[in-house]
């Protein structure tokens, strides 16, 4: 380590900086070579190889040859690539946004109003489904939807294959139950950080609990709920927990955008393809936080 | 319910209708874990939810297994690597640009970190794959740490330059005046003052190497070399009954520790982010 002591000045103005200009970028190359190889190099190379036809065996393996398009003209005829887009369209729109977004929301603004034991009592459930490992989750729910054994069944009376009769319901109400503890804590922080008074003199005034909500708790939760709108999108979108409890299945039913790349690319060995809609993905995503962005804004 | 003077203002159809709510909220979430809790201590644990005959021959079952317990090893080791690899690489970063005043900064932290939300491992997982292919890093643990490394990195950053602000420069600029080196006051002064946060980063990315399976998914094969995350899928999707046992006790076992990390963490210093890289 070369960190250059300033022996002839000792008396520092306070307010300089412990570091010069080498040892400032001496700490920051590691950070810096890290995302370039494992963020940037991966995003310029997905868009690459969706140019090409590379796969891992036959003759393009040896020698993959720029193609430009025609991935991209393969996917839009693609009936499978597309009931994999409207399969991941429902299923954000479904669990993130009226899913964990508004369930996550009515909890944190009910959980304002009880006492504080029912309100960390319940947290801390919600919490638990967040924060244990995803395969195990998927494990707990495989049971908990079985058709012969499982818990749902039992308690309902019914029979029935949940994860074979109604897949992408299933995993929707799955990714509800997973992620709605993000929602909650940041929508929590956002109607703690209101102050008080404000929600008291609409109160005096005889405004009812739906017009306090809307004239004083969603303006000033505004920047939360934008953010939060922003990560669970994303996340919901590039998702690939669900592949742990269907598979994808039944017959493509539940094959989200990421395991569809996963299929096409790592299992079928088809890298170009596979490609091609790992970089549609990744324009889109860039499209979902452009989006929230601008709404953020247009209405500051 | 607790009798608070807030409750008793309430009308009645008020109060009953947040208990409804707060009853079916409860369930909703609390039905799918019970099994997690009782399943593992039952003699004769099934799919189906129900009071356990206590027992712990699931645990005795699943020492019988070669690879249960070296997959928790390998967990152990992932997230333990990815966790000091993620303060190695993002610590110094973070203090610089928390010190550092240069033009446009927070927006280049706003964007940089928006940048790995868009680049996800879904996203990126055929170059990732083809990277470690080439880098000659599949199949082993330190592939597997450099790239989850990679992917917490951004908000990594992004936490500790938070935390490291919030640090009054005082300290540093007090040990200046009294002329001790740079190397001195980074390794007595600033590394004592941010270690609950490097502490803290260091669950965070413990907690996301633990549960993550899409990165080992990938890029291990041998199965001596598959953390939980791997193994627990494996031992599942598999089926039938002859597992049901395994699965009980690994499930427990496998899910304790970043639970436990979890409220300690959040006990302690009040933390709640958690987010990041999933899948």
């Amino acid at each position: 380590m070369s960190i250059k002591t300033r022996s002839d000045s000792r008396a520092a103005k306070p307010g300089n900086s412990v570091l010069n200009g080498r040892a400032a970028a001496f700490f920051l190359s590691p950070a810096t070579i890290f995302i370039i190889i494992f963020l940037l190099v991966p995003a310029v190379w997905t868009l690459y190889l969706g140019i090409t036809d590379y796969k891992l065996t036959g003759f393009s393996a040896a020698n993959p040859q720029i193609i430009w398009f025609d991935n991209f003209q393969k996917a839009l005829h693609d009936p499978q690539f597309l009931s994999s887009l409207k399969v991941t369209l429902i299923f954000t729109l479904g669990s993130a946004i009226f899913g964990q977004a508004v369930v996550g929301f009515i909890l944190a603004w009910v959980l304002s109003n009880v006492s504080k034991r029912v309100r960390s009592t319940v947290e801390l459930i919600v919490i638990c489904a967040w924060i244990v490992p995803s395969s195990v989750v998927s494990f707990l729910w495989v049971a908990f939807l079985n058709g012969d054994q499982g818990t749902l069944n039992m308690l309902t009376g019914l029979n029935i294959q949940w994860l074979i009769k109604y897949p992408l319901v299933s995993i929707i109400i799955f990714n509800i139950w997973r992620g709605t503890a993000f929602s909650m804590l940041l929508f929590s922080a956002a109607i703690a950080s209101i102050p008080k008074s404000h929600i008291e003199v609409a109160r005096v005034a005889g405004a009812s609990k739906l017009q306090q909500l809307r004239h004083i708790i969603l303006p000033s939760a505004r920047s939360f709920i934008l953010t939060n709108l922003l990560l669970i999108s994303l996340w919901t979108f590039n998702d690939f927990g669900p592949y742990l409890l269907t598979g994808g299945g039944p017959g493509g039913k539940t094959e989200l955008l990421s395991i569809f790349v996963y299929n096409s690319a790592l299992r079928y060995l088809d890298f170009g393809y596979g490609s091609a809609i790992a970089a549609l993905m990744l324009m889109m995503n860039l499209a979902i936080s452009l989006i929230v962005i601008r709404a953020g804004k247009k209405n500051r | 319910m607790a009798r608070k003077n807030k409750i008793l203002e309430k009308s009645l159809s008020e109060r009953v209708t947040t208990t409804i709510f707060i009853a079916l909220v409860v369930s909703f979430f609390m039905l799918p874990l019970l099994w997690l809790i009782l399943a593992p201590f039952d003699g004769a644990p099934s799919y189906r939810l129900k009071i356990p005959h206590f027992g712990l021959q699931n645990f005795e079952e699943m020492k019988l297994n070669p690879y249960a317990y070296r997959s928790l090893m390998n967990s152990a080791f992932f997230s333990a690597g990815t966790g000091l690899m993620v303060i190695l690489v993002g610590a110094p970063a973070s203090y610089v640009l928390s010190r550092v005043k240069f033009k446009g900064r927070d927006s280049f932290l706003y964007l940089l970190l928006l940048f790995s939300s868009i680049v996800t491992g879904s996203a990126a997982m055929v170059p990732l794959f083809l990277l470690a292919l080439r880098l000659n890093i599949l199949d082993t643990y330190h592939g597997v740490i450099l790239v989850l490394t990679g992917g917490l990195i951004p908000a990594a950053i992004f936490i500790l330059k938070d935390f490291t602000d919030s640090i009054p420069k005082s300290y540093e600029e007090s040990a200046q005046i009294f002329g001790a080196s740079s190397f001195r006051i980074l390794k007595d002064i600033v590394t004592p003052v941010i270690r609950p946060g490097l502490a803290v980063i260091f669950v965070w990315s413990f907690v996301q190497a633990w549960g993550n399976f899409l990165v080992p998914f990938i890029l291990i094969r041998d199965i001596n070399k598959q953390p939980g995350a791997v193994m627990m899928y494996s031992f599942y999707n598999e089926g039938g009954q002859a597992v049901i046992r395994l699965v009980a006790a690994f499930s427990f076992l496998y899910t304790i520790p970043v639970v436990l990390m979890y409220f300690y963490v959040n006990r302690k210093y009040g933390f709640r982010f958690y987010g990041g890289i999933k899948g």
